[in-house]
């Protein structure tokens, strides 16, 4: 904090209001409200309910269709998070190596940065529409019997295409500043140091890098489970039979197109405390950072 | 013109430190006085307490006749010229200058004449709508002072101000610094721990130890006259010899040497005699003998560093002096001098207290 | 020598590789989309732009029925605009007040009120759509502008940003401003303000093109298909082409997803820098 502060009663309190009053009213009641619903019953027309203490909870997330997704999230999560990572890692390093043509790559890999999720899968979908999408058409003809209205594995494959995809660009900017950052000096001593260039890179310049892909995996977890809601929502939509929903498309399901509250909330409340843990582990790394 | 006072001043911090421990001052009207003393004694607290930036935890300070210990910075009309400068970097040398007047609501006709002049003073008008970034640092330190003395205010404080820049801008800012304040005649407050600046610029200096004043006067006092070991040891460059005796009723006594001309001191009590290297003298019938270490050639004067045969600190190592001399005394290393020194002007500490006792 | 180039090559063709990945699948949406409906039904997706540029971005823009029911290209467009600007100022102008209050100035409630700002980090809106949509309705915002902008700004990403950044600001510039005789609000519109210029402006951008691309909380939003962005035409487009019918306008699907997609791109190349800057500095 600054060594010398302004002291006054009313004006600190007058600049954060904006923000507070908007997160009481928009965040914290409705989570309040989350919470609390996922405790209630509803009847079928919505009249009364009832208080039901955990009910929710077992009916919903012991459930087939809530364990498939939560497999799913995770498995998708873990693969469009690694993908993403390696593939911009890789494109990061190169485009630091040349000097040549460096900022053209540099533009021409981080520019999808601005394409919304669902713009993207939209695009994507359209890319494999059976009708006239060359990607459909494509993987046929190379004898794989492609459908992804069908075949879950293949409809899995179309998300996490186009999830990598619309992912790369941020993690290649992060990588790219992350070995920019990387000072000279150490390049240089290294270079004099170890011969091949790729033992520099594993044992040198990754690590160096550690920080920056530890803070990178956390976003794309992230990204995995919540933004690639409008992914899904303009690609697969769960199809087939649920093999592609993720935890937070089930949560819009239900509680949307079902009106099921109790068990949207109870959803709800459960992504609440994945989120809380992916914070906290987010926060032990940036504790630890301070140390270095 | 203004006089500032301050009334057993204690400052501790909100984490126990305790960076000022009662201090009592009466700085008169025009005066220029120096804070000096080692690093972290409390010189920057007490100074930043009168700017109103440090909240006084006892004691009063009053500016002419007004206490201000809850007057805000901004209203004690003070001005402060920071270590770093502190200018802000997205406003001109104009803009940096006129900034508190516009906010004492001065109208624009007035503002411009009063900036122009004190660019004028400073040989700063030139760049007057230049940015911070693109002066050099002597510049800059001059835009500083500038902003401090547009708003002529009762006092002015600075907080090292030269510490940035190099030796050789340093000693002429400094002269620079005297001479504006003799001009301008109004109450300064410098904190500095550069000697020469110190001494140079001071009508009194204060030495600060450990959150307290150690004694205040005119620097040749403090030179000539320290009342305690810390003073004597911190004031004058090169540092003064310092050697540990007892008293036997007619020497000090230090291993072999035995030192005469000294009466009315306590024979049970650990003393430290002093002496300043350039009250040291060649002298055939001297008591110290000095075996040549080093000798520094500074140009007008030569340094010359020695141990004092004999004399031994702890009965491990011989005790090493100074004696200052001139450029053309240049003796062969490891020969041995024989110094004298005049009794009269030598001084003498209770090594406990570090009171002055002679 | 020789195998020092072929590296070069390498690394030249892998770059090349991945720019085609990123930006082919754009390219040729853009092309297709400048072809007919039975063009593209006969023949795929194309390569080489056609003939129907013109045609195609005109009724989506400007033809009332030309791509949605009745809401026009032109007016999702500038739904979308609205959506990104007002998000990106609101969101700059509430985090830098908040900020400015908890870094510089010393009252009781600074620490809880840093922890309520803090919790916005744990509830994403995917966490408490049906109650968030519920208190919206119940005040009577839905489709409302400010029903749509407002609850989206109060995350506490720009105001750790804007937080972080004053507190590398030098400490001697307040102490020189209050002995300057600046007021609160003054040291803030008149130094702070001018000296996140930079700041301010990457902020500015990321939001922008953030705000833009919101899809879920407009989706619950908006009911009336005047307020649609375009973001959420492309879902409705979607739902069209899923439904079918006559004949599958693709084209004005492509056009709609480039027009969707033009707008941020354009602000980020433009402002590349301060947006690299901007995107990696909001993290530390
Ligand atoms: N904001 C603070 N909080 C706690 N303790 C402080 C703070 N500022 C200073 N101190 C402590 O108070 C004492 C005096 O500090 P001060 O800055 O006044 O020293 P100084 O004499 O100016 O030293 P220097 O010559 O190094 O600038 C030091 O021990 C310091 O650690
Ligand atoms: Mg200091």
């Amino acid at each position: 904090m600054k060594r010398v502060q302004f002291e006054h009663s009313a004006i600190p309190y007058l600049f954060v209001a904006p923000q507070i009053i908007i997160i009481l009213v928009f965040f914290l009641w409705p989570a309040a409200q989350a919470i609390y619903q996922s405790f209630l019953l509803e009847d079928a027309f919505g009249l009364s309910s009832q208080f039901v203490w955990f009910r929710n909870y077992e009916d919903t997330i012991f459930s087939d269709s809530w364990l498939q997704a939560a497999g799913f999230t995770i498995v998708f999560s873990a693969i469009v998070t690694f993908l993403s990572l390696a593939l911009a890692l890789l494109l990061a390093v190169k485009a630091n190596e040349v000097i040549r043509g460096a900022s053209t790559y540099k533009t021409t890999l981080m520019w999808a940065y601005a394409i919304a999720p669902p713009v993207a899968g939209l695009m994507g979908n359209l890319m494999f529409n059976p009708l006239i999408g060359d990607m459909y058409k494509f993987l046929n003809a190379i004898g794989w019997d492609f459908d992804h209205k069908l075949d879950s594995f293949d409809a899995g494959f179309v998300v996490v295409l186009i999830s990598v995809w619309k992912q790369v660009s941020v993690n290649f900017i992060f990588f790219l500043s992350g070995l920019q950052g990387i000072p000279k000096s150490v390049n240089e001593a290294s270079m004099m140091d170890c011969r091949s260039p790729t033992r520099r890179f594993w044992t040198i310049t990754f690590p160096l890098l550690a920080p920056t892909t530890f803070f990178l995996m956390v976003i794309n977890i992230t990204y995995a489970f919540f933004e690639t809601f409008g992914i899904i929502d303009t690609t697969t939509r769960g199809a087939p039979g649920g093999a592609t929903n993720t935890l937070v498309f089930k949560v819009f399901q239900d509680g949307f197109r079902g009106a099921d509250l109790g068990g949207s909330s109870a959803q709800s409340v459960v992504l609440m405390i994945m989120v809380l843990a992916l914070t906290v582990v987010q926060f032990r790394f940036i504790e630890r950072k301070v140390h270095y | 013109m203004s006089k500032v006072q301050l009334s057993n001043v204690i400052k501790t911090y909100p984490n126990g430190a305790e960076a000022v421990r009662g201090v009592d001052m009466e700085i008169q009207s025009g005066e220029f006085i120096v804070f000096v003393g080692p690093s972290g004694c409390g010189k920057s607290t007490l100074l930043r307490m009168i700017a109103g930036l440090e909240k006084i935890t006892d004691g009063q300070i009053h500016i002419d006749d007004g206490l201000i210990n809850d007057v805000s910075p901004a209203d004690r009309d003070v001005a402060m010229v920071f270590q770093n400068y502190a200018l802000y970097p997205h406003m001109t040398v104009r803009g940096n200058m006129s900034y508190g007047l516009k906010n004492r609501g001065m109208p624009k006709s007035e503002i411009d004449k009063k900036v122009t002049d004190a660019a004028e003073m400073l040989r700063i008008g030139d760049f007057l709508d230049r940015q911070p970034n693109q002066l050099s640092g002597g510049q800059r330190q001059r835009v500083a002072m500038g902003r401090a003395i547009v708003r002529e205010p009762k006092v002015f404080l600075f907080d090292e101000p030269l510490s940035n820049l190099d030796a050789k801008l340093r000693v002429q800012m400094r002269i620079e610094i005297k001479r504006l304040q003799r001009r301008m005649n109004v109450t300064s407050i410098y904190v500095t721990h550069d000697q020469t600046e110190a001494m140079t610029l001071a009508d009194r200096l204060a030495v600060i130890n450990d959150g307290k004043i150690e004694q205040m006067g005119a620097p040749i006092d403090l030179y000539n006259n320290p009342e305690t070991l810390f003073v004597a040891s911190f004031i004058g460059s090169p540092q003064v010899n310092l050697l540990p005796v007892t008293f036997d009723g007619q020497h000090l006594v230090n291993g072999n040497l035995k030192l005469a001309g000294f009466s009315d001191l306590p024979n049970s009590k650990e003393l430290v005699l002093g002496i300043r290297p350039d009250e040291l003298s060649l002298d055939d019938n001297g008591q110290f003998p000095l075996r040549v270490d080093i000798v520094e050639q500074h140009g007008s004067d030569n340094l010359i560093y020695g141990g004092i045969l004999g004399a031994t600190d702890d009965g491990v190592e011989e005790m090493e002096f100074c004696f200052k001399t001139s450029q053309d005394m240049l003796p062969d290393l490891d020969s041995t001098l024989t110094l004298g020194f005049n009794a009269e002007r030598a001084m003498v500490f209770d090594k406990t207290t570090g009171d002055r006792l002679r | 020598m020789k195998q020092w180039n072929w590296r070069l090559i390498s690394t030249h063709a892998i770059l090349i590789v991945g720019v085609c990945f990123m930006s082919l699948p754009v390219w040729v949406a853009f092309a297709t989309s400048t072809h007919s409906a039975e063009h593209i039904l006969r023949n795929g997706l194309q390569f080489w732009p056609g003939s129907d540029f013109v045609e195609t971005y005109r009724q989506v823009l400007f033809v009332d029925g030309g791509v949605m029911k009745s809401v026009l290209g032109t007016t999702m467009l500038k739904n979308s605009l609205i959506l990104g600007i007002g998000f990106a100022v609101g969101k700059v102008i509430i985090s830098m007040l908040a900020a400015y209050a908890i870094v510089y100035f010393r009252f009781k409630l600074a620490v809880p009120l840093f922890w309520v700002i803090f919790m916005t980090l744990l509830l994403p809106l995917e966490v408490r759509i049906i109650p968030s949509y519920e208190v919206v309705a119940g005040l009577g915002l839905l489709d409302t502008h400010v029903g749509l902008i407002v609850p989206l700004i109060a995350s506490a990403t720009g105001t750790f940003f804007f937080r972080q950044f004053f507190r590398s600001v030098p400490d001697e510039l307040l102490e020189a401003a209050r002995l300057d005789g600046a007021t609160a609000w003054g040291f803030f519109k008149d130094i702070l303000v001018p000296l996140s210029k930079t700041m301010i402006a990457a902020i500015l951008i990321i939001m922008f093109v953030v705000g833009w691309n919101q899809y879920l909380w407009p989706l619950i939003m908006t009911t009336k298909e005047e307020n649609y962005t375009l973001v959420i035409g492309i879902k409705q487009i979607y739902q069209i082409l899923a439904e079918g019918g006559e004949l599958p306008q693709y084209q004005k699907a492509f056009a709609l997803t480039i027009l969707a997609t033009l707008p941020p791109v354009l602000v980020v190349l433009v402002f590349q820098n301060w947006f690299v800057k901007g995107l990696v500095e909001s993290e530390k």
